[in-house]
């Protein structure tokens, strides 16, 4: 029921967004819409070449980093500390993989529904943590790459303790509720 | 961000070395290259579009009404940003965007606050903390209803896809809380730092 809510509500979002802001400014405050819309509507395409080298970079080494299998050693490296703490080892690399990759880690956590199951303690909580985390590096190189800053300064570290943050939390709720 | 990209490249050609899966990375490098334009130009025409929008909304005042209402969480969190700059509203878009699950109108209203942001900041390449407080944010996934994880669940035969909501509602806020006390920290620390510098 809530599901075919959100989907519902997913799909009307939008349409209406773009009848009622318009219509609002024609019909209220007398705005030319039709010119307006142009006018903000040009800065699209530079900002999305803008971050093209910035994504570029930042994609070619995640690439490199999941082709080359190296996730397998981080999981092996990390996971005495993580089976120390509870937390189910077959979630680990789909957690890891989210902060580089939405695409991939959606792809690992369809394999762990596959293997055990949606409903399982383990399906519950990568779906938590899938919800409840993202795709940081992704994040990091498009918006700081539309205005061309370079230097982040304690960005990266403080969104990864963020992430991180996320996936304890999520681990928590996840023991509490199910 | 200099070190983890050397990191994440020198990782993968020495585990590559050990495994001996050098065509693989090889072949990717080029595929996530594609891949990179790819997503930069289907970005365009949401970006395009959302933008466009935002500029009517903005021009009959709506953005303004809706930074005005989440001012006092913005002068919390954006203490440099002055109360009546442009770049709250499109913040406020932004967070109202992802809250309701929009990322494709959120990535544009997020890439205009950057740019808001940026004509405030004296040092061009340079993050202020209001940038690393609202790239830091979007870390904890603002999201509210995580509508692709429900749909790929129910994809895969769950009983009760939605279930995790409340759950995942629970971590999301929990992980909005330590970004924000982070980079708080980080950045008072960053501050003292300069101060110590200089003196």
């Amino acid at each position: 029921m809530i599901r075919d809510l959100v989907n519902a509500a997913s799909s009307w979002i939008v349409p209406l967004l773009i009848l009622g802001v318009p219509l609002y400014a024609f019909a209220a405050k007398r705005i030319r819409v039709y010119e307006s819309f142009i006018e903000g509507a040009k800065e699209g395409f530079e900002i999305g070449v803008r971050i093209m080298p910035y994504l570029v970079a930042i994609l070619v080494a995640i690439g490199m980093f999941r082709a080359s299998g190296a996730m397998d050693w981080l999981v092996w490296i990390l996971q005495p500390m993580v089976a120390w703490a509870g937390f189910p080892v077959e979630a680990l690399p789909s957690s890891l993989m989210r902060s580089l990759s939405g695409s991939a880690a959606f792809a690992m956590s369809s394999e762990i529904f596959k293997i055990y199951g949606p409903d399982s303690f383990i399906g519950r909580l990568v779906s938590v943590i899938q919800g409840s985390t993202e795709t940081t590096f992704y994040i990091m190189a498009v918006y700081f790459g539309c205005v061309a800053v370079r230097k982040t300064r304690y960005t990266l570290a403080a969104s990864l303790i963020t992430d991180l943050s996320g996936i304890v939390a999520a681990f928590i709720i996840c023991s509490l509720l199910f | 961000m200099n070190i983890v990209w050397l990191l994440l490249i020198g990782a993968a050609v020495i585990t590559a070395v050990f495994k001996g899966t050098m065509a693989e990375v090889s072949n990717s490098v080029f595929t996530s290259a594609t891949t990179a334009i790819e997503l930069a130009i289907g970005l365009v025409g949401g970006m395009t579009l959302f933008l466009g929008l935002m500029r009517v909304a903005q021009d009959c005042g709506l953005v303004q009404v809706l930074a005005r209402a989440l001012r006092p969480v913005f002068r919390f969190l954006f203490p440099d940003v002055p109360k009546d700059h442009p770049a709250l509203g499109a913040m406020a878009m932004n967070f109202g965007a992802n809250m309701l699950g929009l990322g494709d109108a959120a990535t544009p209203f997020g890439l205009k606050a950057m740019q808001d942001l940026q004509t405030l900041n004296p040092d061009k390449e340079t993050a202020t903390d209001a940038m690393a407080m609202f790239v830091t944010l979007h870390s904890s996934s603002l999201q509210l209803i995580p509508v692709m994880v429900i749909s790929l669940r129910a994809a895969a035969g769950s009983k009760n896809p939605s279930e995790i909501i409340v759950a995942t509602i629970f971590a999301t806020t929990v992980s909005m809380a330590v970004a924000i006390v982070t980079s708080k920290l980080f950045a008072r620390w960053y501050a003292r730092r300069r101060e110590g510098g200089a003196a």
